[in-house]
């Protein structure tokens, strides 16, 4: 043995092994290029973060030093195509919360109840049937929902609820809401899923049933996953655009009654991009004052919902 | 309270308790069968509206292949859109959507790949690493409609002498950005499944970090990536709100001749039709849904079955 290690690191090179180290420098050359060019694809990540955040603030500013804050927070009209102008955002605030809350009430309970079968009650074969096919629900185009949402529930619906326009809020929010349905009922049963069978046996050595030992101690420990999945559907739900833009209407006004004709946020971003915005028009600018709510909104939301998971995470 | 009543008692709380379980699990099963039955009526509905206009067929549904039109198809998938709903087409959506895509992926997938390798094979722990990684984080929860406006300010204004404005490159550059992380959430899950054995062995063996990534992580790793690539594709093919925001145009009745050419694309075709009042437009838009939903189904399809086929458990 000692020999042979002697022979394999000689203190003379030969030529050949002159050559393999010549060979070798060039790899380490190649091999630090590639890494540079990974590198750079992953900065492609940070660069897309900056170049979202420098438009949205640089067009925003333009926007509000010509506006002034004053009016786009307190003024409680949004008309900036009309000749008698306005420009405060509370009544696309008010379209946006509108929808978004028809939809949590349809998705959250829905999506929760959904997880919690899937994790504790269906049998693993039943699992792997209705899981792909809930997953189907998101995959499907959101204009195709916009579709639905106008030309198939809003008639049905206006059979049961007197007084409901063409365009609404509650068509489109409980269609939006079976969209985000899978993307709660998926989240919350990972977070199910995580909780250690120790805990649901001790719980059912103590005498609970199985609902009781669902409700009582599986939920309870998942809880922030289950949070932070509600706070990404709130998400989701505010920043969705074609349902809306579809079946929703074109009318900013701030109102809570969802049986007439709303606007959300992102359903003016739409209108305006369909028209020929002169570039550089205070109301091309709007575009982007109304983006940046958009962004602040669902960046606040992500954030505290990766917050929840990290803070209030049980480990086990 | 003797012992028996006291087993009454004991026995009658139990069976309220059982049966509240019992509400509860049919509530469970009930939410599920919920999304389940839209889904199913959603697919009803477009097929009731939408197949008449794509595939019109005589009499009975019994042998409804003999007696189709399939001349109706071929004229609506190679016809441009018009005036006249029961002449307009596809064409132009097809092939600006498919023309879109294909230059989406040559940007999307050699980057995306290339984070998702580098930040599971290369990336030190250091600021930078958890500087990009908090980025695609945030990136994957900003809503669709934003990355149109960064499109709109950063490829059509600002790159305009490279993209020409409203062009093909910039929806595909603009939808390159949008599935980014999603292709880089599946490569690192997909190189993160393979065993550190065998990252190990090799360069033990004295290859280097890259001759292991490329002989050896990657072929295990690609059947992964590939599904995670093949879903972030279908994402972007019913993408509809950032490709109106960059102000892809919404009657197109002509092909895109090349990288700086106006477009179109199906699911903005769409859009266009359903904001008509008329319901032959109504029509029209639900047999282009139609043709949307078969392309996605099927590539959805392919995913499941490349996942179920080369999936290795270690």
């Amino acid at each position: 043995m000692a020999a042979e290690s002697s022979e394999v690191s000689p203190l003379v090179l030969t030529s050949k092994e002159l050559k393999s180290s010549a060979n070798w420098a060039g790899r380490l050359l190649f091999e630090y290029v590639i890494r540079l060019v990974l590198l750079v694809c992953a900065l492609v990540s940070i660069f897309t973060t900056v170049a979202i955040i420098v438009v949205l603030v640089e067009e925003a500013l333009a926007f509000f030093r010509e506006v002034g804050l004053a009016s786009f927070f307190l003024d409680t009209q949004w008309t900036p195509v009309f000749v008698n102008k306005h420009y405060g955002i509370w009544p696309l605030v008010s379209g946006t919360m509108m929808t978004s809350v028809i939809a949590l009430m349809v998705a959250l309970p829905l999506g929760l109840m959904s997880a919690i079968y899937l994790s504790e009650y269906a049998s693993p074969r039943m699992r792997s049937i209705l899981k792909p096919i809930l997953e189907i629900l998101a995959g499907v185009p959101t204009v195709v929902y916009g579709y639905f949402a106008l030309l198939f529930v809003t008639p049905i619906l206006q059979k049961i609820i007197p007084n409901l326009a063409g365009f609404n809020a509650i068509s489109p929010g409980v269609v939006m809401g079976i969209m985000i349905l899978p993307l709660v009922a998926s989240l919350s049963e990972d977070a199910l899923h995580t909780v250690p069978h120790s805990i649901r046996e001790a719980a059912y050595g103590l005498g609970a049933t199985k609902m009781e030992v669902a409700t009582q101690v599986v939920v309870p420990a998942a809880l922030s996953g289950i949070a932070a999945s509600f706070i990404l559907a709130v998400s989701r739900a505010v920043g969705e655009t074609m349902i809306v833009a579809v079946a929703a209407g074109q009318r900013p006004v701030l109102t809570f009654d969802p049986r007439g004709p709303i606007q959300t946020m992102t359903a003016y971003i739409v209108q305006i991009s369909l028209g020929d915005t002169p570039v550089n028009s205070l109301e091309y600018r709007t575009l982007f004052a109304v983006g940046f709510m958009l962004f602040l909104i669902t960046l606040v939301l992500n954030l505290i919902s990766d917050a929840v998971v990290r803070r209030y995470r049980e480990q086990y | 309270m003797d012992g028996s009543s006291m087993w009454q008692e004991v026995s009658r709380n139990l069976r309220w308790r059982r049966g509240k379980g019992y509400l509860f699990e049919a509530l469970g099963l009930i939410s599920i069968l919920v999304g389940l039955f839209v889904l199913f009526l959603l697919f009803y509905d477009v097929m009731r509206d939408g197949l008449p206009r794509l595939i019109p067929c005589r009499g009975q549904a019994a042998f409804p292949f003999f007696q189709c039109d399939l001349s109706v198809t071929v004229k609506f998938l190679t016809s441009f859109p018009s005036r006249r709903p029961e002449e307009a087409g596809i064409a132009s959506a097809l092939v600006g959507s498919v023309y879109m895509i294909g230059v989406m992926m040559l940007f999307s997938f050699p980057i995306g790949i290339g984070a998702g390798i580098y930040l599971e094979e290369y990336a030190p722990k250091n600021r930078l690493t958890h500087l990009i990684q908090i980025s695609l984080a945030n990136l994957a929860g900003v809503p669709s409609i934003i990355y149109g406006l960064l499109g709109l300010q950063l490829f059509v204004r600002a790159l305009y002498n490279i993209t020409g404005g409203r062009s093909v490159l910039s929806g595909a550059l603009t939808m390159a950005l949008l599935v980014m992380p999603l292709i880089v959430i599946a490569t690192r899950e997909a190189i993160r499944a393979v065993p550190d054995e065998i990252r190990q062995a090799s360069l033990a063996l004295g290859a280097t970090r890259w001759q292991t990534v490329w002989h050896h992580i990657l072929p295990y790793a690609m059947p992964g990536i590939l599904t995670g690539a093949i879903l972030a594709v279908s994402r972007a093919i019913g993408e509809t709100a950032p490709l109106i925001t960059i102000g892809a145009l919404t009657f197109v009745a002509f092909l895109p001749e090349g990288l700086r050419s106006p477009f179109t694309v199906l699911p903005i075709q769409i859009f266009n039709w359903v904001s008509r009042p008329q319901p032959e437009f109504a029509h029209a838009a639900a047999a282009g849904i139609v043709v949307l939903l078969v392309i996605l189904l099927s590539m959805n399809a392919t995913a499941i079955y490349l996942r179920n086929r080369f999936e290795r458990r270690w």
